[in-house]
Parts: C-alpha cells; structure tokens; sequence
C-alpha cells in the first residue's frame, strides 16, 4: 500500500450542542492529497470544511481521526504548512515588505538581512505589488491585501498550502484578477494546494480534485470530482472547454440536488467521479501526471 | 475666509483678554474713602492687602520668577524651576518604577485567564483605594518622606497601566495570534513581535491616564510630606499669605501637567496603527 503525501484518516468534530447533548458536525472524513496537487473543497455553510483546514493547519483538534503529512502526524501548527486566511490577518502595523519578511525570517532564521529582503521582494513582485512595499495595510485595497497574504504564504514555500476562502469577501472583478494571479504563481511553483471556496466556477478554474461534503450535521466528504482540463488554464479561455460545462454541471447538481443525501464509498472514502471523461482535450503531459495521482489516491483508498 | 485654526486662535486670545480684563476689574483696591470707619483704623487700613491679586500681579510674579528658575536661597526659598523638579523626579521615578510592575504583570494576566481570575479580585479591592490613604503606612515602613511620596505615585499610578494591559493583551485579535502560531514564533517572540505591538495602542492609553493620575497625586503628596516640590510650594505660599505666588504655581502645575500629557500623546501616536 503505497503512502500518499498527505493523508486524513477518520477525521470527526463534535461540539456540545448547548442542551446537554453532541452535535457532530462532520464524521469520518478520508482522503489524500498527492504532492503538487491543488485541490479544492466545496460544500453548504455549516458542514465544517474551515473546522477540517484547520485541523490540517493545527490550529484546531480534531475529536476523533489523524492527519499524517510526509509519514508524520501533525500535532499544532508548523511552517511546513502555510495558511492564507479570508480575513487576510496582515499585521496591521507591519509594512507589506516586513509583513513578508516576518514570516521569511521566521522559516530562515540564519539567512542574512539581504537575503530575507530579496527573497521577499520577489513574491511581492509575483503578485503585482512591488511599488506599494512600504504601505501599511490599512493603505491597501481588499485586493492587494490578500494579494500580500498569498506572497507571505508562498514566499515560506510550505510543502502545504492551505487556503480558506481567500477570496470570500472581494469583488467579483477583483476576484478574478487575483484567480488568474494565483493560477500564475502555482503554474511556476506546484505547491500542494488545499483550498476551501464557495465558488464552482474558482473551483474548475484552479483545482485537479474537488472534494463535495455533503451537508451537516454528520456532513461527509461524498464525492472526488476529477478536473479534466490540461494546464496552463486561464479564466478568459477555459469555458471553451467541453469538459468545463459538463464538469460543472454535475457540480452544481451536486450542490442543489444531492448534497442532502448524497454518501461516501462504504469504506468512508469518496466516491471518484469524472464527469468529464472522454471529452477532454487535455495534452500528453499534465493527463500523465493527473492519472498518476488519481491512482495513487485510489491505491490508498482501497 | 481664515482658517478654522485661526479664528479658533483669534477667538482663544479674546476669550482670555475677557477673562483677565474681568478678573483685573474684580480685583481693584476701593478707592480711598474720605475716613476710614473705627474698625478700619483699628485693622491698620489692612483691607487691600487680603484681596485676590489682580493678574497684572500674578504676570509680574511670574516673570520675575520665570527669568531666575532655578535659584536656591535656602530651605523656604527655592526658585520654581527646582520645585518642579523635584516633583517631576518624583512622578516619574514612582511611574517607571510602576511600569516594571504593571506591565509584565498586565501582560500575564491578560494572556492567562487563570492568572486573570486569580489576581482580579485583589485588584479590584486595591484600585479604589485613594493613594493618599497608604502614606501614613508608607511613612512608618519607609520612615523617609521621600520615598514615601515616591511610593504614592507607584501605587496610584499603576492600576490603569495594569488594567489598561490586560486589557489589550487579551483582546489582541486571535488571527494574528494564529499568524504568529503558523510560523512557529516561541512564546517570548510571539509576545514581543505579535501581541506587544498589537497591544501598544491600548497599553499607552492607561500609562497616559496614569500619568495625569501621578501628576494629580503628587501635588497632594507633597502638601503633606513637606520639605520640596510644587505640592510643598503651593502650600508654604498659602502660609506665607502670597496668592499671587499660589495663583502662579497653580497655572505652573496645569503647564507641566500638560506637557507631561503631550509627551505621552506623541508616544502614544507612535505606535498607533489602523486595522
């Protein structure tokens, strides 16, 4: 049985519910992620899909089930994985530059000042922000200062990216830009993404995998829904694809129709669905890799 | 149209020639009466004398002793300069040392509810205490009226620093406690890096609100400790029957008083921050 980078076995939350009794907000959650993976999980508010990123941060306990990263536990949060939050938590009396030279500092303690700094700079200039270096956040527009939080998240060059939301409270057409940004910078770097969104269409756009989790309370992550669209994608051409429409009509079936009801595999992994199959024009190469780790996630889950 | 700062200078200016103009007018001797009744021949024709003085007293009394501050004629006879100074080493001796206390302890309450509900109730007995009440206990352990004095200002002026502490070291917002947490910071680099400065703009509020607290206090203190300083000052003018020197270093203690509050302001900008 081959191991997965990342793996979540049995994962469950329950909370007083208030009256003396327990409210399990998700049970039995299981999946893996592969190295160099983006995947993206979407579900109904309230089925716990934060609670999950931050068991994966170590920000948050989990009351039943393991995460094992690279053959060890996670236990608290580490620099091995790196958080973009949807409140952007910038320190508001930090400068963006030492906003990004914080955290370098903090994963490189013996770099020199030099080299923290040019190392900084150089994320900033990724995400479009080299002239506002020397700007308190509160001088920055909601974009830019989640434009900031991706470099600091990036610059750390996590062996996991976690990202809950980022993009929850921009506009549409700010959202956009930044989407195309962060499909700009993953292209370059392959990190392992996981990410939480609302949003079907950021979905197909960004990811390899979406996860579905069915509603809570006892909420389940039901479905592996495989995206079926070669890389480099961009924002302005992907529907044109024929694998983006069918994909993303069975996400949208997913999340009106069958989310109430719908159910993992009988042992607890979730069910891999390619919607698009065989209508995919996707080339030789980024196929190659994507059914490589499909299959290595199907190996753990048997 | 002048700006609105100077108008509001025009109108200040004006507002105070009223005010001394008045005060001036309240103040003037009667005129000399034909015949004076018994009892004034009897009192010497003293009447004049036991009046407030006018302000042009008051500005003579201050420039004589603004232009000589610092000179010393003996125990009774200090120049303004060296009474002031007394008092502000006294204030600020007794304020640092209550910052050493108060802020690591503020710190510890604020960042341990277990600590918090432990020491609350000790606090909230001690902080309503009027500092004037620990002298006579402070003058028999100490036995010196310095240190005494100097020991008030601790005490008065530690309980908003504490408070004022606690209070935003508690409050700092847990995303950026989390910020700290991801990228691994030890417990002293988080509370120095994240939750110090997070916290600063609520931390220099209480150590200004103490200040103005220790300012208030020392001149009290001094009244009954004795000896230097402006509190003793205002007093022994009292004595002496010299209202013009009383009425002067009342307006000393609001300049000083102000200053003191100004340079806290500016520290206190310093570390501002907009979310």
């Amino acid at each position: 049985m081959s191991k997965s980078f990342l793996e979540v076995d049995g994962l469950s939350k329950v909370y007083p519910d208030g009256q003396g009794g327990e409210l399990t907000v998700f049970e039995d959650i299981r999946f893996a992620l592969e190295k160099g993976e983006f995947v993206c999980i979407i579900g109904h508010s309230g089925c716990g899909k934060s609670t999950i990123l931050n068991v994966l941060a170590g920000l948050d306990e989990a009351s039943a089930g393991n995460v094992v990263m690279n053959g060890k536990e996670i236990k608290g949060p580490g620099l091995e994985r790196g958080v973009v939050f949807q409140n952007y938590s910038l320190l508001p009396w930090k400068t963006t530059l030492n906003n990004i030279v914080f955290a370098v500092k903090a994963r490189w303690p013996d770099w020199s000042k030099e080299k923290v700094k040019e190392h900084s700079e150089r994320y900033l200039k990724m995400v479009g922000l080299d002239h506002a270096l020397n700007r308190k956040p509160s001088q920055l527009s909601g974009g830019m200062r989640q434009r900031v939080s991706i470099a600091r998240a990036f610059a750390t060059q996590p062996e996991l990216l976690l990202l809950d939301e980022p993009f929850g409270a921009l506009d549409a057409l700010t959202r956009g830009v930044i989407q195309d940004e962060l499909v700009k910078i993953w292209e370059e770097t392959r990190q392992t993404v996981f990410m939480i969104t609302h949003d079907v269409d950021e979905a197909i756009l960004l990811s390899d995998r979406i996860f579905l989790m069915s509603n809570g309370p006892n909420a389940r992550i039901a479905e592996s829904v495989k995206v079926d669209i070669p890389h480099p994608r961009a924002r302005a051409t992907i529907f044109q694809n024929p694998a983006y429409h069918k994909t993303r009509d069975y996400l949208v079936d997913f999340l009106v129709n069958r989310s109430g009801s719908a159910l993992p595999e009988k042992d607890g992994t979730p069910k891999i669905v390619e919607p698009a199959k065989g209508v995919a024009q996707s080339g030789p190469a980024s196929d190659e890799s994507e059914t490589e780790s499909e299959t290595a996630a199907r190996a753990v889950n048997a | 149209m002048a700006s609105l700062n100077v108008r509001a200078a025009l109108l200040s200016v004006s507002f105070l020639i009223l005010a001394l103009g008045l005060w001036e007018m309240a103040t003037q001797p009667p005129e000399a009466q034909t015949g004076m009744t018994e009892y004034e021949m009897l009192m010497g024709g003293a009447d004049q004398e036991s009046r407030v003085p006018p302000p042009s007293a008051v500005i003579k009394l201050a420039w004589a002793e603004l232009s000589n501050p610092f000179y010393d004629a003996g125990a009774n006879d200090k120049g303004i300069g060296i009474q002031l100074a007394y008092s502000v080493y006294r204030v600020l001796t007794g304020y640092l040392a209550a910052m050493a206390i108060a802020l690591p302890i503020g710190f510890l309450i604020g960042m341990s509810p277990l600590m918090y509900k432990a020491l609350n109730p000790y606090i909230q007995v001690l902080r309503p205490i009027s500092p004037l009440a620990w002298m006579p206990l402070a003058l028999f352990i100490i036995q010196d009226s310095d240190a005494s004095a100097i020991f008030v200002i601790f005490i008065c002026s530690i309980w908003p620093m504490l408070l004022n502490t606690a209070f935003g070291v508690a409050n700092v917002r847990q995303d950026w406690v989390n910020v700290a947490r991801t990228h691994e910071l030890s417990p002293i680099k988080t509370a120095l890096t994240v939750i110090l400065p997070a916290a600063a703009p609520t931390i220099l509020t209480g150590m200004r609100i103490s200040i103005g607290i220790a300012w208030l206090v020392i001149v009290a203190a001094e009244m009954l400790v004795g000896g230097t300083g402006i509190g003793y000052y205002v007093w022994n003018e009292w004595n002496n029957l010299d209202l013009a020197s009383v009425i002067f270093s009342i307006l000393m203690i609001g300049v000083v008083g102000m200053l003191l509050d100004l340079a806290l302001g500016k520290a206190q900008k310093l570390v501002e921050y907009k979310e």
